[in-house]
């Protein structure tokens, strides 16, 4: 059975790989965002570090 | 194989109908009916069809029963001879604006024309899938809806339902072929290629078809701007609620809302460049795409929801080949499954 957590952005069910490994990002399949694996068990995730990108200049 | 004829054939929604109804594997083309080319080969109005189709325009006085007919005349066309279509096809959806609304007193006030057919607007089930699917299934008569109308109500369909939303600010940004394939002083290409032109601020008649499906419990406030695009209606919707909602509860929202439909995707990415929907990515496709960002801490506790699809096609045909679908018991998504172009 894969483990899940749910996204803490959007909400959506973010579904680990078999073989997931502890500090791996993953993508969120609804909002994108990435999300870094804090811990397998139990399972937890966090918004990944993300270089912003310049829109307004 | 249901047997299907349109008139208006040689407009743009013509051309884009017969291009989705050649591609469904269901339907057979009976006959395509237009005026000014009757004779003619359908790809001398619609080059993309050449090699795809043999078929010649008809006389609209030449056309025969057949399983349903599709109307793309003007506004104001079809409403006049609705008998004599009725007498050609048990299922009609008309793609004009001669049936979306009410009442003949929403006539007076949108369009400042008085139906000549009223008795037969109760008739009709407004076109739009996505609120009207129970009632389309089966259903003899479908109304077309319009492209302005529609990527706006999708956009605020679940905030407008849920009860939450106080007023709305709605800017719609249109490409060129909303005005048809008729040229005006205004499609002139000098005047048009590189518009960035708002040409109705206030009183757009499309705000009665928002009104119909979404009600009267909110202040909108909606004007349209002609940008340089020929496919393409993005709405950018300032939406003032009654109580303050996070990005989390509008995900929450609008997936309830949308979860299971089959053109309408949720975009609100928070990597990548493509972050919002954006219409040229939807270019002959039947999805609307709808995104929305929060804006916590605003006054009058503000989200933006942004909404783009193609006018032609949800905003036309290809929500009336989604309704007909249902009209007749196939499956929705039939003939329509085309998923875009990258990079255009």
């Amino acid at each position: 059975m894969s483990k899940t957590v749910e996204c803490p952005e959007c909400g959506a069910t973010v579904t680990f790989p078999e073989d997931v490994m502890q500090g791996e990002i993953l993508s969120c399949p609804d909002c994108g965002i990435e999300l870094e694996v804090l811990s397998l068990d139990p399972p937890q995730v966090g918004p990944a570090p993300e270089e912003e990108e310049d829109w307004g200049e | 194989m249901i047997r299907a004829s349109l008139t208006g054939g040689s407009g743009y929604v013509g051309g884009e109908l017969l291009r989705l109804l050649l591609g469904h594997p269901g339907v057979e083309i009976a006959q395509a009916a237009s005026a000014s080319r009757t004779g003619k080969f359908v790809h001398t109005a619609h080059p993309n069809l050449r090699g795809v189709t043999d078929l010649k325009f008809t006389h609209p006085e030449t056309l025969e029963p057949c399983d349903v007919l599709f109307l793309c005349e003007p506004h104001g066309k079809a409403a006049g001879r609705i008998e004599t279509f009725a007498s050609l096809a048990k299922k009609i959806v008309d793609l004009s604006a001669d049936f979306r609304l009410e009442s003949a007193a929403a006539y007076e006030k949108w369009y400042g024309w008085t139906h000549p057919a009223p008795e037969w607007l109760p008739r009709f089930t407004y076109g739009l899938p996505e609120f009207f699917r129970e009632e389309l299934k089966g259903a003899d008569y479908a109304s077309g809806v319009g492209c302005n109308a529609t990527v706006t109500n999708l956009a605020l369909a679940p905030l407008a339902r849920s009860g939450l939303l106080e007023r709305a600010v709605v800017e719609v940004k249109v490409g060129s072929s909303e005005a048809g394939a008729r040229p005006t002083e205004a499609s002139h290409h000098p005047e048009r290629a590189q518009a960035v032109r708002p040409f109705k601020l206030t009183g757009h008649r499309h705000q009665a078809e928002v009104r119909r499906v979404l009600g009267e419990d909110f202040e909108l406030h909606f004007s349209v701007t002609s940008v340089p695009l020929v496919r393409g209606a993005a709405a950018t919707a300032h939406c003032f609620l009654k109580e303050p909602l996070a990005e989390k509860d509008l995900w929450k929202l609008y997936r309830s809302a949308y979860g299971p439909e089959p053109f309408v995707r949720l975009v609100a990415q928070k990597t990548g460049i493509h972050r919002f929907p954006e219409p040229a990515l939807l270019a002959g496709t039947n999805f609307c795409d709808v995104g929305f960002a929060a804006d916590p801490g605003s006054p009058g506790n503000r989200v933006i929801v942004t909404a783009a699809l193609d006018n032609l096609v949800k905003g036309a045909a290809g929500s009336a080949l989604q309704c007909m679908n249902l009209m007749i018991g196939l499956d929705e998504g039939e003939g329509l499954s085309f998923p875009g172009l990258h990079p255009l």
